[in-house]
């Protein structure tokens, strides 16, 4: 069976398209990348998606957090407290017990797929990471430039969107390029978590352990994985530089900040 | 209740939450040994071992953790069995990766064949430990190496001019002054590594998980005294519960030692 062959069978995979059962011998490098890369495609979903609708949540929450108001705030503080103080494990699992209690009601039984529940527990738990990164940096915005808001008129919501925001951005923008690089490595968790795989349709993680199983050599499908995430890494901090560019682009050449490639642990 | 609360399966249970501390309490330092070492090997004047400890550190940075977990628990064990294998039965004439299996002597298998449970157990626990370890080192090695290069480069200009020797400079003043500027970065990799332990169960221990898992599932009165329905959510709410003490208990107790710490250095945190 040539390569080729192989990929039309099994590119597509992880998304029910071709072959519909694993392969069972051989286990040639060609099936392996193909497979595993086919896997990657959840990563991505997951990844992306949990990202875009973050984002948004983030700021609802941090603006939450800030807000002075006791009924506003205090949800926000312990919805991050509880999303950062418990392992993501832990949260896949609580959440899968939780969203079958809800299917036996008879309520939304899609929940309980991986493809949807999973999604809910990233988001919220991207949102919780992003939300206390977004809060550190809105209370980190210089005095000067709300100060100098005021001074040309600008109040409440223009203010806010028109120089208040694009700064706690710009400086939250390198934690954040942080947190989405840990939260595409979250993804993994998916399929080892409480969640079902459905007709063998993991992601890059399942498909790398499926072959190691089989074939009781780690050491070829685990690094297929680690050279698809730092391709994907890569890729992730390359799309962020750009936007980082964007954010910096009015300040003078010296006192940009820099995306680097070793990014720190917080997370 | 209480009768339930006590059940032998249940004594399990709580045992396991030892296990986790026990974990944590072993594998802290060693992945920090783990790190010093990664750090140094970064810093080193020697190229070989200098590529060594770079690439040890980033290279983690780039992967998910768990493919770590999940790869170093099979190449550990099979590293470990080879290397047995070649001491222990020198005139043994077949490869040892046959195909899709991995053959060794009987004599170097890990543990032993006839061994009884508790050392397989054991066994298991620390090749755990030696997982977590060399993954979380790595992230140590990141946070120390950073804190290495954060020691004011004066301190060590001075030290060398007081004609101390590189190993000198690097022992009696790298080495004192640079917890203070990892201490923010280790703390981060306490509660990381707080969090990371409910992976112990894809590694194959029992731990807190595995018991959870067990014990919610649901009870048929033939085969248990205590029979209900599905309580996993309420065992893995318990869980989240203790996870959530656990940090938050951290976060305090971290939050003193730095304030301790920064007492006297140069640091915003002293001034403050």
């Amino acid at each position: 069976m040539s390569c080729w062959q192989t990929v039309q069978d099994y590119g597509l995979r992880a998304i029910g398209i071709g072959e519909r059962l694993l392969p069972r011998e051989g286990f040639d490098l060609c099936q392996q990348f193909t497979l595993i890369g086919s896997g990657l495609i959840w990563n991505v979903y997951f990844g992306l998606l949990a990202l875009l609708a973050g984002f948004f949540i983030a700021n609802a929450v941090a603006l939450c957090k800030a807000s002075s108001n006791p009924w506003i705030r205090k949800p926000a503080e312990w919805f991050v407290l509880v999303f950062r103080g418990s392992p993501l494990f832990i949260q896949f699992f609580l959440a899968y017990f939780i969203f079958l209690r809800i299917k036996q009601a008879g309520y939304m039984p899609w929940l309980t797929s991986a493809q949807a529940g999973a999604l809910v527990v990233l988001v919220l738990n991207t949102a919780a990471y992003s939300g206390e990164i977004f809060f550190g940096a809105l209370r980190t915005v210089p005095r000067g430039e709300v100060e100098a808001a005021d001074a040309y008129g600008f109040t409440g919501w223009k203010r806010f969107v028109s120089i208040v925001w694009p700064t706690t951005m710009r400086l939250a923008w390198p934690a954040y390029t942080n947190e989405a690089i840990f939260l595409f490595h979250a993804t993994t968790l998916v399929f080892f978590s409480g969640f079902p795989t459905w007709r063998q349709q993991g992601d890059a993680l399942y498909y790398a352990n499926y072959f190691a199983d089989k074939t009781f050599n780690p050491f070829i499908p685990y690094p297929i994985v680690a050279f698809y995430f730092i391709l994907l890494t890569l890729a992730l901090i390359g799309t962020f530089g750009l936007v980082n560019r964007r954010l910096n682009r009015h300040l003078p050449q010296e006192r940009r900040t820099r995306l680097k490639f070793r990014p720190n642990i917080i997370r | 209740m209480a009768c339930y609360l006590t059940t032998g399966k249940h004594f399990g249970f709580y045992w396991s939450f030892v296990t986790v501390l026990v974990l944590l309490a072993v594998t802290a330092p060693t992945a920090l040994l783990f790190g010093f070492g990664g750090a140094s090997a970064a810093r080193s004047q020697f190229l070989p071992i200098r590529w060594f400890g770079t690439i040890y550190i980033s290279i983690v940075r780039g992967v998910p953790d768990i493919a770590f977990f999940l790869f170093f628990v099979i190449a550990l064990d099979q590293g470990f069995e080879f290397l047995r294998h070649q001491y222990l039965c020198p005139d043994w004439t077949d490869r040892i990766w046959q195909g899709n299996d991995f053959v060794v002597c009987s004599a170097a298998k890990l543990p032993l064949g006839n061994a009884p449970q508790w050392v397989h157990e054991v066994y298991g626990f620390f090749l755990a430990v030696l997982t977590f370890a060399i993954v979380f080192g790595a992230f140590a090695a990141n946070v120390l190496h950073g804190a290495m290069q954060a020691v004011p480069r004066g301190q060590i200009e001075t030290a060398e001019a007081y004609g101390m020797t590189r190993r000198q400079a690097f022992w009696h003043v790298l080495v004192p002054q640079m917890w203070i500027y990892a201490l923010p970065g280790l703390s981060n990799l306490w509660m990381l590594l707080i969090k990371a332990t409910p992976l112990l169960f894809l590694l194959g221990v029992e731990d807190i998980v595995y018991w959870a898992r067990e014990l919610g599932g649901t009870k048929q009165a033939r085969f248990s005294d205590y029979p209900h329905g599905d309580w996993r959510l309420w065992y893995f709410l318990a869980l989240l519960v203790f996870y959530l003490a656990f940090t938050r208990l951290s976060e305090v107790v971290l939050s003193r030692i730095t304030r301790r710490l920064s007492h006297g250095q140069a640091t915003i945190g002293a001034t403050a």
